[in-house]
């Protein structure tokens, strides 16, 4: 049965789990890609630009891997939260989970040939552009199979062939890295676009003067710009898809994701002293991704409330099996302390902390 | 550049160099690239008693003092004598302090790698050779006399650093010797650094890739020639 999102290679052991199971074959609603129509849950904010429609055209099948695809993030990143605990991570470890939404429905929108770049929180945006679990937790864990051969972290997740630029540390630095990326774009004219994400947070820092007003999508009135509610999916596909074009006509939009991260900004951060538990548990109930995408799957009977449930189980499955093999992945030879520092070592020598110790000619 | 009119009375304070695990944006030592600048000061605390005392006279001084502190010392505690905690407790700038008296070696370091120096120090002690350990405190002014006269004494000198080796502090030192004290010297200087390379993420590699006691505990027995034996290159 066909799977029609590229994003659901994530979760290949579902497949067995539909073929032995008869009675939902027969209804075969998830394989439909039959259009539905969705209303996003509020219309766009438009700053000197007309506003995309709130209807957005989607099918069963996006449905259930929008689905699927959101429920293994939140597993990942909950597991992770654990693995900091147990000090099987160390340094920084920020968490992405509440903001799903962004990830999935921007992914929804455009192409591998795109870029996206991103700051530090950049778990499920890897996952996204075609990483694979056990890459995400070896490389947390410092292992040899993590994507930047361990030698990362956190903050230093890359796939170039998936048009993924990162993963960087210093706040605010991807944004002139995302223009470089665009300008790139635009001059080999290959009709693809980079989205350049940042928090809020990175606003205040020394590329970006200030926020001269908290209303971001307006930003000072030097491009247009689109509110989005960012813990709707759809809105968010809506949103990307617009500005791909929008961006490929008339130059640079600015997108304005309302969306809402449950832990605090990073490890170390608790998240309760400048917010409510109230507050975070109402975004919960109220504006939830996964729930979001759950309703509509209910109330278009594409699954029931039981599928729905072995899905979340299979995923969390999957995420367990992941860390499991993580687990196993050696530490990095220490040979691989001189890898990768030049494209090209020349024979240029490097030392390590005693140089008449340890040296070693760059290859 | 205003023939002193304008003076900028600055502190800029901070933590600098490794944490733990925090790769390869997060890690870096920036000692050296400030201190290359002429009109900065550049102090480096490794006690709480540098910590108060520089602190104080940073902000005091009329210059701009760039204060690089270490994450992991805030939670490393220290004996205080009343005097440091007298509210008028002052340290000058541009002073070394000599942690460990010793004859044999002179041992160089700021910051975290002070206390590294004064655990190698107990240990090279075991085996007879009496290390004298300098906190550098200022790297920028860098006491230099302080250096030249430990060294005109022991005749041997390792600097440790945490940062990269090439145009480091411990290059300028190695200078700074040769050019004043080179008759003095009966080893060639010994300069532990960090690795280098971009700093890793993994444990392992991230330990390689920091000075660990034992380098300079081996960088001081190789300047008494005593034989140590040669680890294969990598």
């Amino acid at each position: 049965m066909a799977l029609s999102r590229s994003g659901s290679k994530l979760l290949k052991p579902i497949s067995p789990f539909f073929s032995s199971a008869p009675s939902i074959l027969t209804r075969s609603i998830s394989s439909s890609n039959d259009s539905i129509t969705v209303e996003t849950s509020i219309p766009f904010t438009a700053h000197n630009c007309e506003p995309p429609s709130r209807s957005v055209t989607t099918s069963a099948a996006e449905l259930l891997s929008f689905f699927r695809d959101m429920a293994l993030m939140r597993r990942m990143e909950i597991a992770a939260d654990s693995l900091y605990k147990a000090k099987l991570i160390r340094g920084f470890c920020h968490l992405y989970d509440g903001q799903e939404a962004v990830a999935v429905g921007m992914e929804a929108a455009i192409t591998r040939k795109d870029c996206i770049i991103t700051a530090y929180r950049d778990h499920c945006t890897f996952l996204s552009r075609g990483g694979t679990l056990i890459e995400v937790f070896a490389e947390l864990m410092g292992r040899r199979a993590g994507m930047s051969n361990g030698k990362g972290g956190s903050m230093h997740f890359y796939r170039k062939q998936g048009g993924f630029y990162g993963g960087h540390g210093i706040v605010g630095a991807q944004v002139p890295l995302g223009c470089g990326l665009a300008f790139a774009q635009k001059y080999s004219k290959d009709e693809n676009v980079t989205f350049a994400m940042y928090g809020d947070d990175g606003m205040g820092t020394a590329e970006w003067r200030a926020a001269k007003s908290p209303a971001y999508y307006k930003r000072g009135d030097y491009v247009p710009g689109l509110k989005v509610d960012g813990m709707d999916a759809f809105a968010v596909k809506q949103a990307c898809k617009f500005a791909k074009e929008h961006a490929l006509k008339n130059g640079p939009i600015i997108l304005e994701m309302d969306t809402y991260r449950y832990h605090g900004h990073s490890m170390s951060d608790p998240g309760s002293t400048y917010r409510t538990r109230d507050e975070i548990s109402g975004v919960r109930q109220e504006r939830d991704p996964i729930e979001r995408i759950r309703k509509l799957l209910l109330s278009h009977e594409i699954s029931t409330e039981a599928e729905l449930k072995d899905i979340e189980k299979a995923a969390r499955k999957e995420v367990d099996n992941a860390i499991a093999k993580a687990k196993e992945s050696e530490m990095p030879d220490p040979s691989e302390l001189f890898t990768n520092v030049y494209v090209k070592g020349f024979g240029v020598e490097a030392y390590g902390a005693d140089r008449k110790e340890l040296r070693a000619t760059l290859p | 550049m205003s023939a002193g009119q304008i003076s900028v009375p600055i502190v800029f304070r901070g933590p600098n160099g490794a944490a733990a695990g925090v790769g390869a944006q997060h890690s870096q030592c920036y000692a050296a690239w400030f201190a290359a600048c002429p009109g900065l000061k550049v102090l480096t605390p490794y006690s709480s008693e540098d910590a108060r005392g520089l602190l104080k006279a940073a902000i005091r001084d009329p210059d701009p003092v760039v204060f690089l502190e270490n994450e992991l010392l805030y939670g490393e505690s220290f004996p205080v004598s009343a005097e440091v905690l007298d509210s008028s407790f002052c340290l000058p700038i541009g002073k070394a302090k000599i942690e460990r008296e010793g004859k044999d070696v002179t041992i160089t370091a700021y910051s975290k790698m002070v206390g590294y120096a004064l655990k190698a120090a107990d240990i090279l002690a075991k085996e007879g050779i009496s290390a004298e350990v300098i906190n550098l405190r200022s790297i920028r002014p860098l006491d230099r006399s302080t250096i030249n006269a430990s060294v005109r004494k022991t005749n041997r000198l390792v600097t440790v650093e945490e940062s990269f080796p090439q145009h480091g502090v411990g290059a300028e030192i190695c200078t700074s010797v040769v050019e004043e004290s080179f008759g003095y010297l009966d080893a060639p200087v010994e300069r532990i650094a960090g690795a280098d390379v971009p700093m890793p993420y993994a444990a392992n590699l991230e330990r390689m890739a920091v000075p660990q006691v034992e380098d300079i505990v081996r960088a001081a027995k190789r300047t008494c020639h005593r034989s140590v034996p040669l680890a294969a290159t990598a």
